[in-house]
């Protein structure tokens, strides 16, 4: 492979990653297949939610970060379940406390407890807010182009568009809407939410987008680590197959692959 | 004096806390947090000086798996 292709690396926010994929670390069984998975999915930024602390009993019960530590993963804490925009804000400062300054966050204001569809109001409201406060904002919005571009101007360092609702797994819907996206962006843009399968990663990566973030596709699986494995393949074939550029759709081909002349009859 | 944490109010025995005391009476000490009084961030070099007031609400908050 050339060395240009060698450095394809995914840059957010100044940072490299080797990994364009990026994994949620919710609803697994335990905290030992969490790991398991995301080691599988080479994954090198994870997200976090940011939640009360349970009180009193079991301070000394192992938490999810003595799984991850920090010095192996760029931590992504997000702000799931917030529904305004001082929600998600008042989350991300206690995240940038929790976790020493740490400046990349993941921004997500739902509108809806059924569908979990994003409120672009409120989340261009919270990206003004957190964007003057310094942080690094990857953000969660719908596939509308101008929101995405909204999100750009004000200076998010990635957007990130739904293939589908959270946890649907139903794959891309709107692939126009997304190439709408990653052609007008200068920043990356990324998938986050609706990949169900492998293939649904692969077409992604495809469309050009930087990268894709899952969570349910992996852990819903019935065998979460071996679909963490291979989401990791899909991802790099997806990109590969995108920067290979592919071959023209046509109907039809003149034009056989093998050679037209030599055949045995001797015609 | 009584305190809400996380929205359940608490009665402690004593009349001055800091938030550095209630942290390790609530065997938080060195753990992975970030505290909110009354609204307000406390930095966590700062526990060791800021004092608890009756009817202080605090959150105390950690990062657990989600996506």
């Amino acid at each position: 492979m050339r060395e240009l292709d060698m450095n394809d690396e995914l840059i957010i926010a100044g940072k490299n990653y080797q990994s364009r994929l990026l994994v949620g670390t919710g609803k697994y069984r335990d905290f030992a297949e969490t790991r398991a998975a995301i080691d599988a999915s080479g994954a090198q930024i994870v997200t976090v939610a940011i939640r009360r602390t349970n009180i009193g009993q079991h301070a000394n019960e192992p938490s999810l970060l003595d799984f991850l530590p920090p010095e192996e993963f760029t931590y992504l804490p997000n702000t799931a379940g917030c529904y305004s925009a001082e929600e998600a804000v008042r989350t991300l400062r206690l995240a940038r406390e929790l976790l020493d300054g740490h400046k990349l966050v993941k921004l997500e204001v739902l509108g809806d407890p059924n569908t979990l569809y994003p409120n672009v109001i409120e989340t261009i409201a919270a990206a003004k807010t957190l964007v003057q406060e310094g942080f690094d904002v990857m953000v969660y919005t719908s596939d509308d182009p101008i929101i995405a571009k909204q999100l750009e101007e004000i200076g998010c360092c990635a957007v990130m568009p739904l293939a589908s609702l959270i946890g649907s797994g139903m794959g891309i819907l709107n692939p126009w809407n997304l190439q709408i996206i990653i052609e007008n962006a200068k920043i990356p843009v990324l998938v986050d939410a609706g990949v169900g399968c492998a293939s649904d990663a692969a077409i992604a990566m495809e469309l050009g987008c930087a990268g894709v973030l899952m969570n349910t596709a992996i852990a819903s699986a019935k065998n979460p680590v071996l679909m963490a494995s291979a989401m990791k393949k899909a991802i790099e074939a997806g990109r590969e197959s995108f920067l290979a550029g592919r071959m023209p759709k046509k109907l039809y081909s003149a034009s056989p692959s093998s050679p037209t002349t030599g055949m045995i009859s001797g015609a | 004096m009584q305190i809400t944490i996380n929205g359940h109010l608490k009665s402690f025995d004593y009349d001055r806390m800091t938030i550095a005391e209630l942290v390790a009476h609530m065997n938080l000490t060195g753990k992975r947090i970030a505290i909110e009084c009354n609204g307000e961030i406390i930095a966590r070099s700062q526990y060791e000086f800021t004092q608890l007031s009756q009817d202080d609400a605090l959150e105390i908050v950690g990062a657990v798996g989600g996506g």
